[in-house]
């Protein structure tokens, strides 16, 4: 081939370093492109899903504690259609479950199972109680214990702001969920907290950030459960939705 | 020998290719600092003297080395805290925060420093050219250990974007992209200011590693910000998880991939003073190796919500990677041909070749577990930690390793201090790594096969999620064992490090050397950047 050889059309290319650098420049390009941009102009390729809602701003939060601690590096959420998967974890994830999750929190490693569709499955109490020791709700349990979320006070000063700028990504929160993130996060707060006092659970714990992050945990997987029809009428951060999957 | 090639030994710059020599008549043309001449004939290229900039090599290295150090620590921790939960210290040293600092340390201070180290040696020598700028040489140095200083320090403290190998939060981020474009700049500066006519294959590398790593690094990073410290991607879930990945894997292919191979062209023949395999190889395997690894990315996501067509393409690419990542194992491997017996006394050589033998088998499980039916049983367990850390121990950390010790008697111009000691290095990281690797092997299939396991009513064979993790337990005490023989291996080259720069002479003079000035022998083909 005289491209190749010695001498060849390629030694040329090998003294213009800039026509190289655009040539290697294509070559890199087209990939990603091929694969990216159909999932951007093909609207198929995502089916939206009616039920599944935007976070409430108090899970927003407690999606953040998940996302400071770490939580992906051993949990997956993102269920394979796999029969035995559907056994262990519930129905396979959907494509229009994850649309608002701004980054994506599927993971890549179950060294602890797969959260996907947790909602639901325990008691608020029991995550308490595996958060501030995971041994004393699962015995040989290797998790790190988490006791200082039992500890700290719950920061929700910049929650609108959170809401706003994914407002701007896209996920359809209204001037009024912005505007009453503050109070809609503490009232639920304060109901999760009341119903985890009502399950033999401590008191005082709607200001820390426990709270936030059980209900968060307590709405992961259960959109889908909801009947479009209940909620279609209901504001897009209705507190009740994350709290009584 | 053959014939063709028994002047080479005396090549004070045998990088060439077997092939080339095999099928020219003429002479070819050694392009060497030595071969000019005091008598210039009238009409030849005038001779230039300049000096090469090995401070700046010297830097990265030391810095390869401590960060390494402290990344594989790190690793060493977490791999303790899996089977003895103890170890997670309090709220900025449990796994979920100390995790992406071991990623992050080992790929890009440990990794990162190694490349830019090889880079900066060779591009000036391919190119018979100081770096472009000395200053901006610096602020590359010093900006890229303030990123990763910022790294150690925020990730520990919960700022993440929780998005693999690029957790970093977007200030950081903002000067990750402003320090590669310092140093894309220096390095095509360079490329410009060469006396050497032609690119060698190692410098292509290079060129598509600086301008990859640019595109996907921006590319992934895209984020709204919140406040300082705080942002949202601004793609959302199967987008994102395409995007991450397309990033994530090819983070391996242009950062943990293509650079070394352009270490490996320079230094494996520099250490063997053989030529390499194959010219035509090299282009074979450059252009589709540059072309097909980008499409690659899907194969994380078998399975999961992205589309189907999205996941089979990158399962087909994959498999097609196969061979172009071998063309590059087999020009390494074949540079040694004839000379086999120097891997007996030559623990750089040994560095080498342990290290080009695990790139390859890195490359062909990773078409294998790319296969959607592999992938279904190795995604999410032990097996990806094990086929990863095949690649990082044995192909980047042994080619950095071999890199160093080919390095340390030129830069601080002595011998280096013990080279028991270094084949001691070899040896307990080799036998280290393999029981890393096969701990996690069995681990991961273990696990993988327990979750999928049916008894005859149909009911899962193990409910209990805990009953195997406790089946696995024992197999992260072996990987704490390997791994930490692989770290005591980077002690004792830190000591023999330390002694030999200790026996360095105090002043260390840059290299001078001369070289005829380029002359384009067709200047209205030489494109702008010449």
């Amino acid at each position: 081939m005289p491209l190749i050889k010695n001498n060849g059309l390629h030694r040329k290319l090998e003294g213009w370093p800039l026509v190289f650098t655009l040539l290697t420049t294509l070559a890199v390009l087209v990939g990603g492109i091929v694969e990216f941009l159909p999932l951007v102009l093909v609207e198929g390729n995502i089916p939206k899903i009616e039920s599944v809602k935007p976070l409430t701003p108090l899970e927003l939060t407690g999606r953040d504690i998940y996302i400071r601690e770490g939580c992906t590096t051993c949990h997956s959420q993102m269920i394979r259609p796999f029969r035995d998967e559907i056994e262990r974890y519930g129905d396979y994830s959907k494509p229009g479950e994850s649309i608002y999750d701004h980054p994506f929190l599927w993971g890549s490693k179950r060294t602890g199972p797969d959260l996907a569709r947790v909602g639901g499955k325990y008691p608020h109490l029991w995550h308490v109680r595996h958060m501030e020791d995971p041994r004393s709700t699962s015995p040989n349990s290797i998790m790190p214990p988490y006791p200082w979320l039992l500890e700290k006070e719950l920061d929700l000063s910049d929650v609108s702001r959170k809401l706003t700028v994914l407002r701007q990504l896209g996920v359809p929160y209204t001037d009024d969920d912005i505007a009453r993130a503050e109070d809609v996060a503490r009232n639920q707060a304060r109901t999760l907290a009341d119903e985890i006092v009502e399950q033999g659970g401590p008191a005082a714990l709607e200001t820390k950030e426990i709270v936030a992050l059980v209900a968060y945990l307590q709405r992961l997987g259960t959109d889908l459960k909801a009947a479009p029809l209940a909620h279609s009428e209901q504001s897009t951060t209705t507190p009740e939705s994350g709290t009584t999957p | 020998m053959h014939p063709a090639c028994e002047h080479l030994a005396e090549l004070p710059f045998p990088l060439l290719f077997t092939d080339e020599l095999m099928e020219t008549k003429e002479t070819i043309e050694i392009p060497s600092a030595t071969r000019t001449d005091r008598h210039t004939p009238p009409g030849s290229p005038q001779v230039e003297v300049f000096a090469y900039d090995d401070q700046i090599t010297r830097m990265f290295v030391l810095a390869t080395v401590l960060w390494g150090f402290i990344g594989m620590t790190v690793g060493a921790l977490i791999a303790l805290q899996l089977p003895f939960w103890q170890a997670n210290l309090g709220e900025y040293f449990s796994f979920g925060r100390l995790r992406p600092l071991h990623t992050n340390a080992v790929i890009f201070a440990f990794a990162g420093n190694a490349i830019f180290a090889a880079v900066y040696y060779s591009t000036q020598r391919l190119c018979k050219a100081r770096m472009f700028s000395d200053r901006m040489s610096r602020i590359h140095f010093w900006g890229w250990q303030a990123i990763i200083l910022s790294a150690a320090i925020t990730l520990p403290l919960g700022f993440t974007t929780s998005k693999e190998y690029a957790e970093l939060e977007w200030p950081i981020d903002v000067a990750i992209a402003v320090v590669w474009i310092i140093f894309a700049v220096n390095f095509f500066g360079t490329l410009a200011r060469r006396r050497e006519r032609h690119m060698y294959v190692a410098l292509w590398f290079y060129i598509a590693t600086i301008i990859t790593i640019a595109v996907l690094h921006v590319g992934n990073s895209l984020a709204l910000p919140v406040s300082m410290l705080k942002s949202y991607s601004i793609y959302a879930g199967v987008q994102d998880a395409l995007i991450q990945w397309w990033y994530g894997h090819n983070a391996v292919a242009f950062f943990l991939t293509t650079p070394f191979l352009g270490l490996m062209y320079y230094f494996m023949p520099k250490a063997a003073e053989r030529p390499v395999f194959s010219y035509r190889l090299s282009i074979i395997h450059f252009w589709s190796l540059t072309f097909i690894y980008i499409w690659a990315g899907p194969h994380h996501l078998q399975y999961t919500a992205v589309p189907e067509w999205a996941a089979t393409l990158g399962m087909i690419f994959s498999v097609m990677l196969w061979m172009p990542s071998w063309g590059g194992m087999i020009n390494g491997l074949f540079t040694l041909r004839g000379t086999w017996h120097k891997l007996r006394d030559d623990v750089v050589l040994k560095m080498f070749a342990v290290g080009i033998t695990f790139y390859g088998m890195a490359t062909f499980e990773g078409p294998m577990l790319s296969v959607k039916s592999v992938n279904a049983l190795g995604h999410y367990t032990d097996w990806i930690i094990g086929h990863v850390h095949a690649g990082a121990l044995g192909w980047n950390g042994f080619m950095s390793f071999g890199m160093i010790y080919w390095l340390l008697p030129r830069l601080w111009h002595t011998e280096l201090w013990s080279k028991k000691l270094a084949n001691a290095h070899f040896w307990i990281g080799t036998i280290g790594m393999l029981l890393y690797v096969l701990a996690m092997y069995s681990s991961g299939i273990t696990q993988g096969l327990m979750w999928r396991a049916f008894d005859e009513a149909g009911r899962l064979m193990y409910p209990d999620f805990m009953e195997t993790v406790l089946r696995i337990k024992p197999m992260y005490w072996v990987r704490l064992i390997g791994g930490s023989m692989y770290l005591f291996g980077v002690v004792l080259l830190m000591f023999n490090m330390y002694k030999t720069i200790r026996s360095a002479p105090k002043h260390l003079p840059d290299p001078t050397v001369a070289a005829p000035a380029r002359v384009e022998v067709r200047p209205h083909a030489a494109p702008a950047l010449a």
